[in-house]
């Protein structure tokens, strides 16, 4: 096992409709750090136990969703590489300069079938966890809210999914782990790994393109999902669905809104994922139960509410 | 209205983003919005007062039409007539 190549999710740029609620709302409850922000009004922001400067860009706009999701290749001469792999395969590829996002290097920008933008980098500045590298404490004090530790996948909805979900399997190397299929056959979800995790990215097949279902964040306990939820009670943020269970990865997991509308999830738990296991099927006849275990029903808001 | 139980309006995202929740105001009552998304809640839409219930603020007594995409599950009397 090696994690050369795709190493991980490295951020997500989201849009809100409103920056100063937002970031009141991802620092003070989700969690995150703010570590810096631009002259074009974007705010930078990182889990606490992650090293890179930042793994959520917030950027002001009329509408929400995302602008793109970036992941981190392990150095540069990947980056090339997997460059010119998205060239030769037909997609539209473009170089960001480093800095444009500050603090991170040079990115390779392309376009997917399902309307979305995706970006690989290799660098970004590194400004640490806060508890060094010697003799380190297991956790830093006067953290915030949820206190998440790490940004860690998204769900994307989109048409013509496949062609996305080809591009992660045959350019970038990332394994399927879980799949749900219809009843004719056709794959409707597909859950992508690039690592030891059961997803890094997941994709469903929607009727609109380049849609951002959730962004995801990782806690380490059930314990700690229910005092998240407790905390969206304190402040009535808007809960989608659970706390609850997952069929599809296992996770345990709440669903809920940031104050712009987009769909976030807290959760723990999902299972360790090796490159031999080969994926898991779901029929799309079970779907209540791949998506949430225990009601086994299927939840209109879920499938359908997105930014 | 939702921790009343009440289901005439569908429920969404809460956060003006989604869409889920879109409705008419019917003959010219008084109301704001905060900010919604702009790829739900066009200019002309505002303009014939379309919204997104979830950033609706009346001003005065309303009178609603659902016009969201889940109109068909959610019909009020109000919208049935129309």
């Amino acid at each position: 096992m090696s994690f050369k190549g795709v190493m991980r999710p490295g951020h997500a740029a989201i849009r809100v409709l409103d920056m100063q609620e937002s970031v009141k709302y991802y620092v003070e409850r989700i969690g995150l750090i703010k570590t810096d922000e631009d002259d074009q009004g974007r705010v930078y922001l990182k889990a606490w136990d992650e090293h890179d400067r930042f793994s959520i860009v917030l950027r002001e706009a009329d509408s929400p969703g995302i602008d793109h999701m970036a992941f981190k290749v392990y150095s540069t001469a990947d980056l090339d590489e997997f460059e010119g792999k998205l060239n030769d395969y037909g997609q539209n590829v473009e170089r960001i300069p480093a800095n444009e996002l500050k603090g991170c290097g040079e990115r390779v920008r392309f376009d997917s079938p399902s309307g979305h933008t995706f970006e690989l980098y290799a660098e970004k500045e590194v400004l640490g966890n806060g508890l060094g590298r010697k003799n380190p404490d297991p956790w830093p004090e006067g953290l915030k809210g949820m206190q998440v530790y790490r940004f860690d996948h998204c769900l994307l909805y989109g048409s013509n999914s496949k062609g996305t979900v080809d591009i992660f399997r045959e350019v970038l190397g990332f394994d399927l782990t879980e799949e749900v299929v219809s009843p004719e056959g056709d794959r409707i979800a597909a859950f992508l790994s690039c690592s030891n995790k059961a997803h890094d990215l997941a994709i469903l097949e929607y009727a609109e393109p380049g849609k951002l279902h959730h962004v995801s964040f990782m806690l380490m306990s059930w314990e700690e999902v229910l005092r998240a939820a407790d905390i969206m009670g304190m402040h009535n943020i808007s809960i989608d669905i659970g706390p609850t269970r997952h069929g599809i990865t296992r996770g345990r997991t709440i669903y809920f809104f940031d104050p712009s509308g987009n769909r976030n999830e807290v959760f723990c738990g999902d299972y360790t994922w090796y490159p031999d296991h080969g994926p898991i099927t779901w029929n799309a006849e079970e779907l209540g139960k791949a998506i949430f275990y225990h009601d086994r029903k299927l939840n209109e808001n879920f499938l359908t509410v997105v930014t | 209205m939702e921790q009343l139980g009440r289901k005439e309006i569908p429920v969404g995202c809460r956060g003006g983003g989604c869409g889920v929740c879109r409705v008419q105001v019917l003959d010219g009552g008084e109301y704001h919005t905060g900010k919604m998304s702009r790829e739900q809640i066009s200019e002309d839409d505002e303009a014939k007062g379309i919204c997104l219930a979830c950033k609706l603020v009346p001003d005065s007594d309303l009178q609603l039409k659902v016009v969201g995409k889940w109109q068909n599950q959610f019909v009020t009397s109000t919208s049935s007539k129309n």
